[in-house]
């Protein structure tokens, strides 16, 4: 039988704000333990919490930039779990009346393009940091109160996703749009972007749902499509032989590559919500959402569009480049001082990506600016230098943060232009190569390309090809 | 009977209560008979009745989003059981 998945995704990504979402405590990362911690958020007797102003706003522009409904009245509640993560014994979350519902999102996977439903959009806060100790007794745990209230926001797709291939590319793009925003640092690894799956299986084209599982612990776009692959094929297997998926959680084992259960049905929480006492309703009114909307920055859809429309770029090629806000700045910046659009982007995406993944640097820790890159394409259409030695060129300035031009002098890799001096080479390639000489002029065209290639290996990539093509020409 | 002794164990477990057999019994009957007043109130028809979020006519009460220290760190964990390295140390619960 053919079988497809069904995927639901639940993303938390920590709202940049300066200070948590209940009290004035920094929420800079990476403090030593306990020192970003006040009475507040140490859930000590007979404190108030007090929402930061920042956290609805950020949370706005995300609802409306997915398209969300906005709730004109929305509440608190306390979700109740005895975990030492939580000083207070709950987390501020929003249960029955989030900040905003029904949205979407648009992906794109293989020319595919998917509308994928948002269910929800609610605010509330992070937990602390637990570090485990292996020791007599069970062992104990160290807890950090650092991050503890730092602001959330939860947003929670509809099971619209059928592929782990479709996962990844709505957790892709999501992440895009949230940087755009410039609401969230959106790093997986550091856990400001963190995502939980529901997964289940179901026969082609049936229009039930089968019993689904979650999946948590997926640090990285890779371990995420990795899991959701392994656990797509467990479902899978598990019907296959006759057996039945039991509804459970279970965590990604990055190291092992496997899925395996952390709590059952039986175990599952029981999180008694109730609403928050202490925290007043918010009351969001057209006119705040108007101002927040004008206010919102181009999205990557409407860019990746504008590239298209302005430049004439290939929708891959857009997509790729508007796929980060910073990668994006970069290419306009680039497109700004050398204006073929074309040109600059199959650097950006070929050698400029390359380098920058080998070094597992984002778009904006970039070691060369725009300027420099848009210098050395300058060198290329000059005939400076040849466009293989623009990509070493540009292997050298990644290494050594030297400019271009620098780099061009100081190694002597100016291409050589000279006709008398090439004219010598071209020469002495072919009185060293008769029988390839013999072959072109018999018609076996590839034999040039050979000559061509000898020539460039005399001057070690330096001569200008086009002058080389010429010359060998003539004199054949 | 709204309520049995075994969802009385059920939400004292959830809330970390160690119960004798006779305080659950001596719970079951009082929960009970809240709940039947419970039962009392939904009689009402409360169909034109706004729901209530919220005791107080308060509504969008903000903080600026401005940061300041919190407590050093010998106060914070002052309250502490145990202290380890600057950290809460806790039973382990995994
Ligand atoms: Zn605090």
């Amino acid at each position: 039988m053919e079988y497809e998945a069904v995927i639901g995704l639940e993303v938390h990504t920590e709202l940049k704000t300066a200070s948590k979402a209940f009290c004035s405590c920094s929420t800079a990362f990476g403090g030593e333990p306990n020192t970003h911690v006040c009475p507040v958020c140490l859930g000590l007797p007979g404190v108030l919490p007090v929402i930061n102003r920042q956290v609805v706003e950020f949370g706005l522009k995300t609802a409306l930039a997915l398209n969300c409904r906005v709730a004109p009245f929305c509440k608190f509640d306390r979700k109740n779990y005895y975990y030492p993560d939580l000083p207070k014994n709950y987390q501020i979350s929003q249960y029955d009346l989030p900040l905003a519902t029904g949205g979407y999102l648009k992906i794109n996977v293989d020319g595919q393009e998917r509308v994928i439903g948002i269910t929800r959009v609610h605010m509330e806060e992070d937990a602390g940091k637990l570090v485990h100790v292996d020791g007599p007794g069970g062992g104990y745990s160290l807890v950090d109160y650092n991050r503890t209230g730092v602001p959330l926001l939860e947003i929670v797709s509809e099971p619209d996703l059928r592929s782990p291939a479709e996962a990844r590319a709505y957790m892709e793009k999501l992440k895009a749009i949230l940087q755009y925003l410039d609401v969230s640092d959106c790093k997986m690894e550091e856990g400001s972007l963190r995502c939980d799956a529901n997964v289940s299986v179901r026969p082609r084209g049936s229009q039930t749902f089968g019993t689904k599982t979650e999946v948590k612990n997926m640090n990285s776009f890779r371990a995420l499509q990795r899991a959701l692959e392994y656990e797509i094929e467990r479902q899978i297997a598990i019907l296959e032989g006759g057996g039945r998926v039991e509804q459970a959680t279970m965590a990604w084992d990055e190291s092992r590559g496997v899925t395996t259960v952390m709590r059952t049905k039986e175990q599952a929480h029981d999180y008694r919500y109730f609403p928050e006492p202490d925290l007043v309703p918010l009351e969001i009114d057209a006119a705040w959402i108007e101002r927040v909307r004008r206010e919102l920055p181009e999205l990557p859809d409407a860019r990746c569009r504008r590239l298209m429309d302005t430049f004439g770029l290939p929708a891959y090629d857009a997509g790729v480049i508007t796929s980060s806000r910073d990668l994006a700045d970069y290419f306009d910046r680039v497109v700004a001082l050398y204006p073929d659009a074309k040109v600059v982007s199959n650097w950006i995406m070929g050698d400029f990506l390359r380098l920058l993944n080998a070094r597992n640097l984002e778009p904006g820790q970039a070691p060369v600016p725009p300027g420099e890159l848009a210098d050395l394409l300058k060198l290329q259409k000059e005939g400076t230098i040849s466009g293989k030695i623009a990509k070493q060129v540009l292997e050298e300035m990644f290494a050594s943060g030297k400019g271009a031009r620098q780099i061009v002098q100081e190694k002597g890799l100016v291409q050589i232009s000279d006709t008398a001096a090439l004219g010598k080479i071209v020469d002495e390639v072919l009185a060293a190569n008769p029988n390839v000489v013999e072959d072109y002029r018999n018609g076996k065209e590839k034999a040039l390309g050979f000559l061509v290639g000898q020539v460039m290996k005399a001057t070690r990539g330096k001569a200008n090809p086009g002058l080389v093509n010429q010359l060998l020409k003539e004199r054949l | 009977m709204p309520i049995s002794t075994a969802e009385v164990e059920h939400v004292a477990l959830l809330a970390r209560l160690k119960l004798s057999p006779e305080e659950k019994a001596a719970y079951t009957e009082q929960l009970n008979a809240i709940l039947e007043y419970m039962d009392k109130l939904n009689a009402l028809d409360t169909r034109d009745v706004e729901p209530t979020a919220h005791v107080l006519p308060l509504r969008n009460v903000f903080r600026d989003d401005v940061s300041r220290p919190g407590l050093p760190r010998e106060k914070a964990l002052q309250g502490a059981p145990e202290v380890s390295e600057g950290q809460f140390k806790v039973p382990r619960v995994v």
